[in-house]
């Protein structure tokens, strides 16, 4: 260690920007993601989608593929008898057997020895279909004579399987309800009587998708004993062990899966996708290796979108401002099949039933099956859509009884120590500072003001500023067995830390935090970690990158190992020196005394001492954290995080009423983040979340039409490129969670939550006119400006 | 199977002979018959930039380009910009200012800020958004992009 090293390490790390430590290798090209990985003999392999929305499979002739040179292996549902249905309802068989419920419905695989033969054989495959009757509007779907997407059980073969009991096949549906949920909590009838104002409105959020740059891929190879090995793009690599362990019907512990890094995952990755048992199945039918990477039309048309929901709000208050109620219905499209998506009512009515304080209320749910495609978890869970229609309603109630929407969000904002209806225990809460930072950065009620004045004076182009506030988990979220994460770390003889942790990293930055937090506790320079998050065989267990849990959970947990290792080292130390373990603290590479910081052990040459002496005892510890959630009950209730993340955002527009072209100026944000670990990653998060959101406000749109994706291309689906972004002013509220590490909470989605909502309310501050629904694109905005929009209507029964 | 061509261009600074098929992509070439995976495919049809490379001093979209049509031409990718000190400077301003999240889009980024700065050295906030508009990242939300390009501008040195 250098001499600048050693100074610099006896500073804090919290806080300071620390660019991410595999930066230097993206920013060269060196990195590998999954579609630069050859393993020598793989197969490249194809899929046929169906060209039918709806449609009975009458026959497929697969003679042709078959007979052309280079082809290994073609194979339908026939060949693979032993498939078992997947996803989170366990409803779709990764090939379709008799009947295909969706445009990107797998009918057949090519495994073949390049691309352009794997491609060429699926052209030469023949499927006779008999098409069957669409349905693509939820509405459509809840009627009586509906055609059913699932009237009949599928993939039951009778084959072993791992768990006695479980299902080996998906029973059916009666109906198209896909899942339910239903939420209470006082009494919303007594609610509205105690009302002095009463709003209902629907709104419809539409579907985006995740558009990770990186697009999906996996490489399957079996050993001969039979073991499988998984380079796989998962954000779940130990569930999905498991379930791929259950496909397959072998020990989970054959299965290895290593993540490359990965291209970008929000969300996307959280559930198991045909394409990823397919490449495993011709592995298996060819012993060679397979390699499945999509196209980016397949990316747009066969991955995951965010859930596109119908919304029927009732909300009330009191002259004073007091919430009295809020009934809230929901339909979710959940296209054909059951992924994630039809499971963001969770998190929807955490925001409906706690955001702000409402005694009274009442949430329905039904998430629908449609020929449409299929939703998935996306950055933020339904809290966009949720979070879309509360901030409107609280804009509309405080206009309504005349009071100033900064002022009655204040009035009905959760504070620290409150514990809801719903039994989230809100330890630490910047709400309403988080509130009145936006606000006063933004210069919101001045501007407010003014710009509503400004309604009539004939200047088609307009500004418009827009608040909303936002809930989320910020303490990981107990809705698996365990929340947990484990943590190796080892200490070489040379004081060189490797931290091996379950967390996964996927852009975010986790590797670079967990490696900041272990620094912290042992007093060493972030050179002097390397961190291992990618191989199952090696990582101890976590759950998963999802719900804004990794700097959380794997912090803590990188922490304790951490803390362990140092405890070791300490007592030791004593031993030798002499001294109290209390009167010496690691800093700058050594063991120094705490109350002068002279130091009293080179800390490389003391570990290696312990290591060559009679004793020989390496550092090594390991580390499980567990947060202190709860699962919740029956009624969905229950503390389900250790911590919860706020924040508001102001959103300043600019819309030209003679276009329809609704601008994004400017967003200040405040974000309650416990604590800023590293202010350049979280920086990072939240610009990259605001102009996510900004895309969902007013760029992207996923256009579906009779169950069609119709813009599967980014010449016709619109990020937000570069010189659209907004000016962003983030201000961080450091509450210092007494849970999180170093007193910081998990921040991954909620920069993405509130923007849809304030740009709405914008865009009313700029117009007049309030739109149901998103996204505001000029051709949306035009026609809401010029009483050409039909309003969403809510006729669900 | 299509024909292929017999090729010589410079690669890196380097001459380069290779054989390919008449109809193989110049990013294809790169990345599967030259190895170097730097180079990304995004879109596969000029959309996302994920891809760019420089040909004779002008940034291009490889996958829209025929490898058969670098025949003559100076061929430079992230690999070849990561060895010289012009991409060294543009990355360790990446790396410092946080432009890098997944990384995916980052080499496309990199070389196409190359081309950018050569064109024009100081370019402002403004004109290096227009100059990266080509390019799509999902992770950044830009800013820390423009800000390490504006950080490796002479101007900023």
């Amino acid at each position: 260690m250098g001499a600048t090293e050693q100074a610099a390490a006896q500073e804090s790390l919290i806080g300071r920007r620390i660019p991410k430590m595999d930066a230097p290798d993206k920013a060269s090209g060196r990195t590998r993601y999954i579609d630069d990985i050859n393993v020598p003999g793989q197969l490249h392999a194809h899929i046929l989608r169906s060209t039918q929305v709806h449609a009975k499979i009458r026959s497929i002739d697969t003679s042709a593929a078959r007979a052309l040179p280079g082809v290994h292996a073609v194979i339908t549902a026939r060949d693979v008898p032993w498939q078992r249905p997947i996803g989170v309802a366990k409803d779709h068989l990764p090939l379709k057997t008799d009947r295909v419920r969706s445009l990107r419905d797998e009918v057949a695989a090519v495994a073949a020895d390049t691309p352009e033969i794997a491609a060429a054989a699926v052209k030469l495959i023949r499927v006779d279909y008999d098409p069957l009757p669409v349905v693509s509007d939820p509405h459509d779907a809840l009627k009586p004579d509906a055609p059913l997407i699932h009237p009949e059980p599928h993939g039951d073969d009778g084959s072993p399987h791992l768990k006695p009991g479980a299902p080996v096949a998906f029973t059916g549906k009666p109906d198209n309800v896909a899942m339910t949920f239903d939420y209470a909590q006082g009494d919303v009838v007594a609610g509205e009587a105690e009302s002095d104002m009463v709003v209902e409105d629907t709104f419809k959020l539409h579907y985006v998708t995740h558009c990770c740059m990186g697009v999906s891929g996996v490489i399957a190879d079996f050993d001969p004993k039979g073991n499988l090995l998984l380079y796989s793009n998962t954000q779940v690599p130990f569930l999905h062990k498991r379930e791929f362990a259950e496909l397959l019907g072998i020990e989970p512990g054959r299965i290895r899966i290593i993540q490359p890094p990965i291209g970008g995952g929000f969300g996307s990755k959280l559930d198991i996708y045909p394409f990823e048992p397919i490449a495993i199945f011709l592995a298996q039918i060819t012993r060679r290796p397979v390699k499945l990477v999509f196209t980016r039309e397949e990316e747009f048309i066969a991955s995951p979108t965010r859930q596109p929901v119908l919304l029927k709000l009732r909300s009330g208050c009191k002259r004073d401002g007091t919430l009295t109620f809020r009934t809230v219905e929901t339909l979710h499209d959940n296209g054909a099949y059951t992924s994630w998506g039809a499971t963001t009512p969770f998190v929807m009515m955490q925001t409906i039933s706690s955001l702000y304080r409402v005694p009274h209320c009442q949430y329905h749910t039904k998430a629908v099956y449609t020929n449409n495609p299929y939703a998935g978890s996306f950055r933020g869970y339904g809290n966009l859509q949720a979070t879309f229609a509360v901030e409107a309603h609280m804009d509309k109630l405080a206009d309504a009884i005349g009071m100033d929407p900064l002022e009655f969000r204040l009035k009905n904002a959760q504070e620290p120590g409150e514990v809801t209806p719903q039994g989230m225990n809100f330890k630490t809460c910047g709400l309403k500072e988080c509130l009145t930072t936006a606000a006063r950065r933004s210069d919101y009620q001045r501007k407010r003001r003014e710009n509503a004045a400004r309604w009539n004076d004939g200047n088609p182009i307009r500004r418009g500023v827009g608040i909303a506030a936002m809930l989320h988990v910020g303490g990981g979220a107990k809705i698996y067995p365990s929340d947990g994460c484990g943590t190796i770390l080892k200490i070489d003889d040379f004081a060189h830390v490797t931290l091996i942790t379950g967390a996964s990293e996927i852009g975010q930055g986790s590797e670079t935090v967990l490696a900041q937090l272990v620094c912290e506790e042992l007093g060493l320079p972030l050179s002097a970690v390397t961190v291992v998050n990618n191989d199952t065989d090696i990582t101890p267990w976590d759950v998963g990158v999802h719900a804004s849990r990794t700097t959380f959970i794997a912090g803590n947990s990188a922490i304790g190992a951490a803390r362990q290792a140092k405890a070791k080292i300490l007592a030791a130390a004593a031993q030798k020196s002499g001294l109290a373990g209390g009167e010496l603290d690691l800093k700058g590479g050594h063991v120094v005394r705490t109350a002068s910081n002279e130091r009293v052990l080179e800390l490389g040459k003391f570990i290696r001492s312990l290591h060559f002496s009679d004793k020989a005892q390496l550092v090594m510890t390991s580390f499980y954290y567990e947060p202190p959630s709860k699962h919740q009950d029956k009624q969905f209730r229950g503390d389900v995080s250790a911590a919860y993340a706020w924040a508001s955002q102001v959103c300043e527009v600019e819309v030209d009423t003679d276009t329809g072209i609704a601008r994004l100026l400017k967003v200040t944000g405040a974000h309650d983040v416990g604590r800023v670990l590293n202010r350049l990653g979280i920086e990072g998060q939240i610009e990259g979340g605001v102009v996510m959101g900004q895309g969902y406000a007013l760029t992207e749109n996923l256009l579906v039409e009779g169950g069609v994706t119709r813009n599967p291309n980014f010449r016709d689906y619109k990020l937000v490129t570069a010189p659209e972004i907004p000016e962003m002013d983030i201000s961080f509220i450091e509450t210092m969670d007494g849970e999180g590490p170093q007193g910081a909470k998990g921040v991954g989605e909620a920069p993405a939550i509130c923007i849809a909502a304030a740009v709405a309310n914008a865009i009313h501050n700029a117009t007049g006119t309030r739109i149901y629904a998103a996204p505001f694109t000029p051709e949306n905005v035009y026609r809401a400006l010029h009483g050409a929009a039909e309003p969403p209507t809510w006729n669900a029964a | 199977m299509s024909i292929k061509v017999e090729i010589g261009f410079r690669l890196n600074g380097v001459a380069r002979r290779v054989s390919v098929p008449a109809d193989l992509s110049a990013l294809r070439m790169l990345r599967e018959e030259l190895g170097l995976t730097g180079t990304k495919y995004g879109c596969g049809e000029g959309e996302c930039g994920a891809c760019t490379i420089i040909v004779d001093g002008v940034t291009v979209n490889s996958c829209l380009m025929f490898a058969a049509d670098c025949d003559g031409r100076d061929v430079v990718t992230i690999e070849g910009l990561a060895a010289d000190k012009r991409g060294e400077r543009l990355r360790d301003a990446f790396v410092q200012h946080g432009a890098v999240q997944c990384g995916f889009c980052t080499p496309g980024f990199v070389v196409q800020a190359t081309h950018l700065l050569e064109k024009h050295p100081h370019a402002s906030s403004a004109e290096i958004q227009r100059g990266i508009e080509g390019n799509l990242c999902r992770c950044t939300g830009y800013r820390k992009i423009v800000e390490a390009i504006a950080d490796a501008t002479p101007a900023a040195r």
